[in-house]
C-alpha cells in the first residue's frame, strides 16, 4: 500500500490528512464544509474514491455530501442545480423520515423522554456513515433519534431499517447527555446480513437478517445509573469494534466499563483489568493482531478529560484485563482534552497505524502500533470523528 | 424576476456568490410559500435547510425579513409585499443570532 488518507470530522468543518506509506510528512486539506459540524465521515472499502459526510447544523439541518474522487470535489447526491423547475433533482439525499405503522399510519413508536413520559421520534442528525463492504453506493447511516437508514443509490435517498425501533424495546430508550443517537455500525465481513450497532442510551443490538429485524444484544452488561443494572436494554455503550478476521469477537467501550463478546454479543464479560479508570468513548482492534485493543480511558462521566491531565492511549494485547499505557509522544501534563466515539481508527498498513483526534483539535498518529506518537495537526476545531483509509 | 439573498452557508451549499434571482409565472400569487418552492425547485440542495422535508415548517433559527420588515411570523400563504413581487427588494433568508 502506498499511503493513507485520514478523514476527520470536526465541529466546524471537514480536514482531509494524507500521507505515504511512511506516515510521517502529512499533506492537511480543508477546512472542507468550513463552519457546519461533520459528524461523520468515510470512504467505501470496495471503492476507496467515493467518500460519504456527514454535515449539520443548527440552523440548516442536516446535508449529506459524497465524493467520488476521494475529497477532491464535493456533491449532494440528487441536489444539483437546475433551471427547469419540477424536472430537476428532488434533493432528499437530506431527507430521514421515519416509518410509521402500516396499521394506523401513526408514529411506529415512542421512547422515553427525560421526565419520564413517553416522545415521539424527531431526526435531528446523522451520527455515523457506514459504507458496503462490496457496493459504493450502498450505505447505512446511523442517525439521532436513534434510528438506522439505508441508501442503495449512493445516499440520493435514504430509507429506515425500521425493525430495529419497532422490534418492541424502543419505548425503554432514553436520550444521553448527548442525545439518543446511533452512533456504531459494524458489518460481519464473513456475513453480510449479520449487523450490529449500538445506541446512546439504550444498548446494543443485532440483526441476522441484513437490518430486517433485530435484538437487543447486552447480557452480562451491568450498569449502575439505570434502574436495573442488568436490564436487557438501557445501557449506554459508547462504541463497538470488531476484527475482521474474528467477527464473532466484539469489544465495547461502555459509559463505564470496557467488555468483551466471543458469542457475536449473546453475552459480555468486563475486560477493564487494570486500566486507570474504565470510562471513556473509543474502542479498536489492531489491523493484523486481532487480539490487540485500544482504549483512551477518561476519567468519569463528570470530567470528560484524561486521569491527572496525562493523555495516554492503552493498549492489551491479550484482549483485554492486562494493559500498558502509551505515553511517547503523547503530552503527559495539563492535558485535559476529551476523544470521542467516533475518533479514533487503525489503518491497514504494517506497522498498524493508529488514530485519535481529541476535543482540543489535536490529531495524533502512531505508525508503530502504539509505541509512539506524533500529532499530524494540533490547532484544529473540536475533533468529532476520524477515519483512515488506506490507499493502493 | 424574484431576488432571494441566502445566508452565506445556503450560498456556499447552492454553489451561489451573489443573490438569487427566481422566475415565478405573474398568475402566482408570491406568497412565502410559492417563493420558498421555487427556490428548492431551482436549487434542490436547499430542501430541508430552509423548511423541514415533511412538515415544511420553517427551520427555528432562521428568520425572514423583506423591505426593513420582519416576515418571520407572517402565515406562509400571506402575499409578500409588492416590491419583492417587482425585483425592487430582496427577500432575505437570514440566520438568526444564537450562540456565543
Amino acid at each position: 500500500m502506498s499511503g493513507v488518507r485520514v478523514l476527520v470530522g470536526t465541529r466546524k468543518g471537514a480536514f482531509i490528512l494524507t500521507a505515504d506509506g511512511k506516515r510521517r510528512d502529512w499533506n492537511v486539506s480543508g477546512p472542507h464544509f468550513a463552519g457546519w459540524e461533520i459528524y461523520h465521515m468515510k470512504g467505501s472499502p470496495a471503492d476507496p474514491a467515493r467518500l460519504y459526510a456527514s454535515q449539520s447544523s443548527g440552523w440548516f439541518g442536516q446535508v449529506i455530501q459524497r465524493s467520488s474522487d476521494g475529497g477532491k470535489t464535493w456533491e449532494t447526491p440528487g441536489g444539483g442545480v437546475t433551471m427547469v423547475p419540477g424536472a430537476g433533482p428532488k434533493g432528499e439525499s437530506n431527507m430521514f423520515v421515519y416509518d410509521v405503522s402500516p396499521k394506523t399510519g401513526k408514529p411506529l413508536t415512542t421512547h422515553q423522554w427525560y421526565d419520564g413520559t413517553q416522545h415521539p421520534w424527531e431526526f435531528k442528525r446523522v451520527w455515523h456513515l457506514e459504507p458496503s463492504l462490496t457496493d459504493p453506493d450502498a450505505v447505512y447511516a446511523g442517525v439521532e433519534d436513534a434510528g438506522l437508514f439505508r441508501s442503495s443509490d449512493g445516499g440520493t435517498t435514504w430509507q429506515e431499517l425500521a425493525g430495529l425501533r419497532g422490534h418492541g424495546t424502543g419505548p425503554q430508550w432514553q436520550p444521553g447527555a448527548g442525545g439518543m443517537c446511533l452512533h456504531t455500525i459494524l458489518i460481519d465481513p464473513s456475513n453480510p446480513k449479520r449487523l450490529y450497532i449500538a445506541i446512546s442510551a439504550a444498548g446494543a443490538f443485532r440483526s441476522d437478517d441484513a437490518g430486517r429485524t433485530w435484538r437487543p444484544i447486552n447480557r452480562g452488561l451491568h450498569s449502575q445509573y439505570i434502574p436495573d443494572p442488568g436490564a436487557e436494554v438501557g445501557h449506554c455503550v459508547h462504541r463497538l469494534a470488531l476484527h475482521p478476521s474474528r467477527p464473532n469477537v466484539l469489544f465495547m467501550q461502555k459509559h463505564w466499563d470496557v467488555m468483551r463478546s466471543d458469542d457475536g454479543g449473546d453475552s459480555w464479560r468486563e475486560i477493564s483489568g487494570n486500566l486507570p479508570t474504565d470510562f471513556g468513548f473509543v474502542i479498536d482492534v489492531h489491523a493484523h493482531e486481532p487480539e490487540t485493543i485500544y482504549v483512551v480511558p477518561i476519567k468519569s462521566d463528570s470530567e470528560h478529560y484524561p486521569p491527572e491531565g496525562k493523555l495516554r492511549v492503552y493498549r492489551s494485547q491479550s484482549g483485554g484485563n492486562e494493559w500498558e499505557a502509551l505515553t511517547k509522544g503523547l503530552p503527559q501534563r495539563d492535558c485535559y482534552v476529551n476523544v470521542l466515539r467516533d475518533a479514533m481508527c487503525v489503518d491497514m498498513l504494517d506497522p498498524c497505524g493508529v488514530y485519535f483526534g481529541t476535543t482540543g483539535g489535536q490529531v495524533y498518529a502512531s505508525a508503530d502500533g502504539g509505541d509512539s506518537w506524533a500529532p499530524i495537526v494540533h490547532d484544529l476545531p473540536a475533533v468529532l470523528s476520524v477515519e483512515v483509509q488506506s490507499l493502493p | 424576476m424574484i431576488r432571494v439573498v441566502l445566508p452565506p452557508h445556503l450560498r456556499t451549499l447552492a454553489r451561489v456568490t451573489d443573490e438569487v434571482t427566481i422566475d415565478l409565472p405573474a398568475a402566482v400569487p408570491l406568497t412565502r410559500t410559492a417563493l420558498l418552492d421555487a427556490l428548492e425547485a431551482q436549487y434542490p440542495m436547499l430542501r430541508g435547510t430552509i423548511r423541514d422535508h415533511v412538515t415544511a415548517q420553517r427551520r427555528p433559527f432562521l428568520r425572514f425579513f423583506a423591505c426593513a420588515r420582519d416576515l418571520t411570523h407572517e402565515p406562509p400563504d400571506a402575499l409578500l409585499p409588492g416590491a419583492v413581487a417587482s425585483g425592487e427588494e430582496p427577500f432575505l433568508v437570514v440566520g438568526a443570532i444564537a450562540g456565543g
